[in-house]
């Protein structure tokens, strides 16, 4: 591990010039091209609008057995819509071409800080495609999907007592939309007790959507700084407490991969100067079975379902981001929410029926009642780990993140790694490295190591940061190899291994430039 | 545990390599007092894969699902067939268990689907472009609202009597909050739908008018008409979109001059589900492409000027701009745009015609049938696969008392508006390819049964 490049690892792709994906020859003569552009498994795949065409169809049809109707005649479409189609072959070969060029936790480590990128159990695929979930309509009579309004009672329930929380409301789509909704749940608490307070107080270390969120609920956002140690600034924050602040956004763990020790007293201060206290739950995977939320203070939490409990990624969503709300917040959850009555039924209330003792609701934030596929993976993942298991998920998240720092801090500066253990990820940064290399360096060079990235240049409060979150699902011998490549790599960035800067070479496609992609946008095909 | 690796014996090396006791030792800075000193009580502990399955089995169980039974549901979710290829791609790890591209060097797969999809989403609303998707119809009428009211600096929208209540919800939630005026339109039992209302409550201050096509109650507004009136006070229309099917038949909201269009495109490609993970499209001008909320994908070349793709504009965007942001979007539909996407990419264009015809033929026939019930009437003029009837007798109750006959006949305008008057016997009925010859008998038959001897 010591020596630089043991392996005398050389890049080639890069030097033999040319614009094709070709090796040097054996003799160092020119490229080896392909007549095809492929390279093996290597295969390059053309847009279905060069693929396809409009009168080509990978679906059968009856004839409709009958024109349209009259009354519809004035409203009829020119002409056929453009748009290219493929026989069921062709689409599947398409898309299955361009499966592989993506990389996937399937594929090795996704160690995105943050992101929580952990195995996806495939039971919870099955579960969720059950007919009785995937095939209801969610404006069915509510005698006919008993069923699923129980998925959603049983997995409010866990999420309620997981968190030490009054209620929980199901319905926002994602983790930002969950922010949506306790702060717009802040925001009726405060009407309620007929105050105009409009300022939330926001971490610098927070996500982007903690800002973002505040501003789209109508709130101004103050930021806090962060100590030298990682953590929220307390006597900072208790500075701007006053009679304008509505609450704080915090993150705990937080994107320092710290536990902010805090919190509490924070949360006693905040409540003290008559605010509440919103905690960003997208760490919750390093605590969950540790330690509940609700012990701490905290008003309102989002649960990125996506991250805790194992939802898919899918390439960017969908996630769900159900909020867990204190007593004092629960009264303003937003509808639709289930109840169970004196008849063992389970009832939604809606916009009809919140005159029953949810007159405080805030309104609705979503056309129907959350992501039900989601709560059905969520559930099996839940019911699978069981409160131990979920306990055990915490603990080996944690000992991995801490694995990782201790194995790179000799090689890579860690920030806070005198501060105490870390939870979930290690920080790390670029500081120290060879003049002219940096993060977004080593984090191509691990692509070529054959593994995704770490989250670069977040959080934001480190210069060149390197958040590195490995989860429970990564074993030890996987653990090992990565580490390896990223000692490998910081070896070979301090010593100023020039070849750093046009990593990858073994990627599907070398740096893109993305600042052409913004000057002069080609979001659509153009032939 | 069946998903965590790590041994007992891997636990302890790695203790040791860390320089801790215990694990216990590397939950230090969590205050005592808070620590849970072993599992939550009253929780069940972990269970295998066939106990589990055995659980969810026995709740879906519980349910009466849309394939069993005569089935007629619309209102903002349709059930249409899904190729059997779109559910076995979509679940390749490749896509499954891949995060948002922001390494493009190792998502071009995921990457080149938001371009294609992109593209097919602005083909098929008619705009100019199109983003890398939203949660759903409802959060992208709201995001389009915000996006008209920085385009044209103005914040008064006008929401027609067409628009899907739970859409309006959401809206008037939001603006409560934003302090964005919003003025709905009433929604009224007749033939036509409230074009002229809409145009009636325009004035210099409005940012926009929202406008569903088809509308809710199935009927299908003239968009140019409004186009045309709202252009002229220097506002937006808006149009909005719930099944995307219909665009097979009828002209795209783009080519009548919406400026912005969005939708739900839960139609294609991803199934009911009880309600989510749906998929909201929007499509706009390109001039307004600054304003966009949500993740955009964008076509530029690697270092080897190979063609290639990226996520583009994100000074838009949260993670950037933080609280100057068009949106705090961050996760979207991901999937599910990869789901429509495919199932667009085996109909094209010839086939999602047909598609649609199959459908507006399948509803034509169900309201045939069903407006030769005695008392049943039809309201609409013009419809695509699902109308509003008239019963002679509270829908509500037609509804519940069809579920126990094993039929799932619609939805009541009553459980969809509750606080409106006069909607009572309104019915709303829709019909897709999926709906059998026999089905529609079933329904009538049972239908006519429940309305025996009330006075028409």
């Amino acid at each position: 591990m010591s020596t630089v490049n043991a392996a005398g690892w050389k890049p080639t792709m890069g030097d033999v010039g040319g614009d094709a994906g070709g090796e040097a020859g054996a003799e160092g003569g020119a490229p080896l091209k392909t007549a095809s552009g492929d390279y093996g498994l290597m295969l390059e795949e053309a847009l279905i609008f060069e693929l396809g065409a409009k009168d080509k169809c990978g679906v059968d049809f009856d004839e409709a057995d009958r024109a349209p109707a009259a009354g519809l005649s004035k409203f009829l479409r020119k002409s056929v819509p453009d748009l290219p189609g493929l026989t069921e072959p062709e689409a599947v070969r398409h898309y299955t071409r361009l499966s592989r060029q993506n990389y996937a936790i399937d594929l090795g480590p996704f160690p995105l800080g943050s992101c929580t990128m952990k195995h996806n159990p495939r039971l919870n695929e099955s579960m969720a495609r059950l007919p009785g979930f995937a095939d209801v309509h969610p404006m069915q009579p509510q005698t006919t999907v008993q069923g699923a309004l129980e998925v959603i009672e049983q997995l409010a329930n866990w999420l309620i007592t997981l968190t030490g929380m009054a209620s929980v409301a199901m319905s926002p789509k994602a983790g930002a939309h969950g922010e949506l909704c306790g702060l717009l749940c802040i925001r009726a608490a405060l009407d309620a007790r007929g105050e105009t307070r409009d300022v939330v107080l926001v971490p610098e270390s927070a996500h982007g959507t903690n800002p973002a969120t505040a501003a789209f609920a109508g709130f101004k956002v103050q930021s806090i700084p962060a100590t030298p140690d990682g953590r929220v600034d307390v006597a900072a924050l208790k500075e701007k407490l006053g009679p304008n602040v509505a609450g704080v956004m915090i993150t705990n763990p937080n994107t320092c991969g710290l536990f902010e020790s805090e919190l509490k007293t924070i949360a006693d201060a905040v409540h003290a100067a008559g605010g509440y206290v919103y905690c960003d739950g997208a760490n919750f995977n390093a605590i969950v079975g540790k330690v509940r939320p609700g012990d701490l203070g905290v008003d309102a939490m989002h649960i990125n379902l996506h991250k805790t409990f194992s939802t898919p990624h899918g390439g960017g969503g969908p996630g769900a981001g159900p909020v867990v709300l204190s007593q004092a917040l629960a009264p303003f959850a937003p509808l639709p929410f289930v109840t169970r009555g004196a008849d063992g039924m389970i009832h939604l209330v809606e916009e009809e029926n919140r005159g029953e003792g949810h007159s405080q609701a805030f309104g609705r934030m979503v056309a129907f009642h959350g992501q039900m596929g989601m709560f059905t993976r969520a559930l099996t993942y839940i019911l699978s780990h069981g409160a131990d298991g979920l306990r055990q998920v915490a603990e080996d998240a944690v000992l991995n993140a801490n694995y990782v720092l201790r194995a790179c801090e000799d090689v890579l500066p860690a920030p806070f790694a005198q501060s105490g253990p870390c939870m979930h990820e290690a920080l790390f940064s670029d500081a120290g490295l060879a003049d002219g290399i940096s993060t977004l360096d080593i984090a191509k060079g691990l692509i070529d190591e054959g593994f995704h990235p770490m989250t670069v240049y977040f959080p934001l409060v480190v210069k060149g940061a390197m958040l590195v979150e490995p989860t429970e699902t990564e074993s030890k011998a996987g653990l090992d190899r990565f580490i390896g490549s990223l000692r490998s790599l910081a070896e070979r960035a301090k010593a100023g291994d020039q070849s750093l800067h046009s990593a990858p070479h073994f990627a599907p496609r070398r740096r893109l430039d993305e600042t052409q992609a913004a000057r002069k946008p080609v979001l659509v095909w153009q032939g | 545990m069946r998903y965590l690796p790590l041994t007992p014996a891997d636990r302890a090396e790695m203790l040791g390599v860390i320089g801790a006791a215990s694990v216990d030792d590397l939950f230090v800075d969590v205050p005592e007092e808070a620590r849970l000193s072993g599992p939550i009580e009253g929780l069940p502990m972990h269970a295998s894969e066939m106990a589990v399955e055995r659980h969810m089995t026995a709740l879906a169980a519980k349910n009466l699902s849309a394939g069993s039974a005569p089935f007629f549901l619309g209102a903002g979710a349709y059930r249409h067939h899904v190729p059997a290829s779109v559910d076995h791609l979509i679940q390749r790890g490749e896509f499954l268990t891949a995060y948002t591209p922001y390494q493009p060097e190792i998502a071009q797969g995921t990457l080149q689907v938001l371009f294609e999809f992109q593209t097919q989403v602005a083909r098929l609303l008619g705009t100019d472009i199109a983003n890398a998707s939203m949660y759903d119809g409802s959060t992208a009428c709201w995001e389009a609202i915000l996006m008209a009211a920085r385009v044209t600096r103005k914040g008064r929208a006008v929401l027609s009597g067409g628009l899907h209540p739970h859409y309006g919800e959401v809206v008037r939630t939001m603006a409560k909050f934003t302090g964005d005026e919003i003025v709905s339109l009433g929604t009224d039992l007749t033939a036509e739908p409230d074009d002229a209302a809409v145009i009636g409550a325009i004035d210099d201050k409005t940012s926009c008018v929202v406008v569903q096509y088809p509308d809710v109650l199935g009927r299908i507004p003239d968009l140019a008409a409004i186009a045309e009136a709202i252009h002229a006070k220097g506002g937006l229309l808006v149009a909005v979109v719930t099944e995307p099917v219909a665009l097979g038949l009828i002209e795209a909201p783009g080519a009548l001059g919406a400026d912005i269009v969005v939708g739900e495109g839960q139609s294609l490609g991803v199934g009911l589900q009880f309600g989510g993970p749906y998929l909201g499209l929007l499509g706009c001008r390109e001039k307004f492409v600054r304003q966009m909320p949500g993740r955009l994908c964008g076509e530029t070349v690697d270092a080897e000027g190979k063609r290639g793709f990226v996520l583009t504009l994100s000074t838009r965007e949260q993670h950037i701009r933080r609280e100057k942001a068009t949106s705090n979007i961050c996760t979207n539909s991901g999937l599910c745009a990869l789901a429509f996407s495919i199932h667009l990419t085996l109909l094209g264009g010839e086939g999602l015609a047909q598609l649609a015809a199959v459908n507006h033929a399948k509803a034509q026939a169900l309201v045939e049938r069903l407006t030769r019930i005695p008392g049943v009437e039809l309201l609409n003029h013009a419809y695509f696969n699902e109308a509003t009837l008239i019963l002679p007798r509270d829908a509500r109750e037609v509804v519940r008392e069809l579920a126990e006959r094993g039929v799932l006949g619609g939805v009541s305008l009553s459980r969809l508006f509750p606080v409106a008057d006069g909607l009572d016997k309104a019915l709303l009925v829709a019909a897709t390819e999926t709906v059998t010859d026999e089905d529609i008998e079933t329904f009538a038959t049972e239908l006519e049964a429940l309305l025996v001897g009330v006075p028409a």
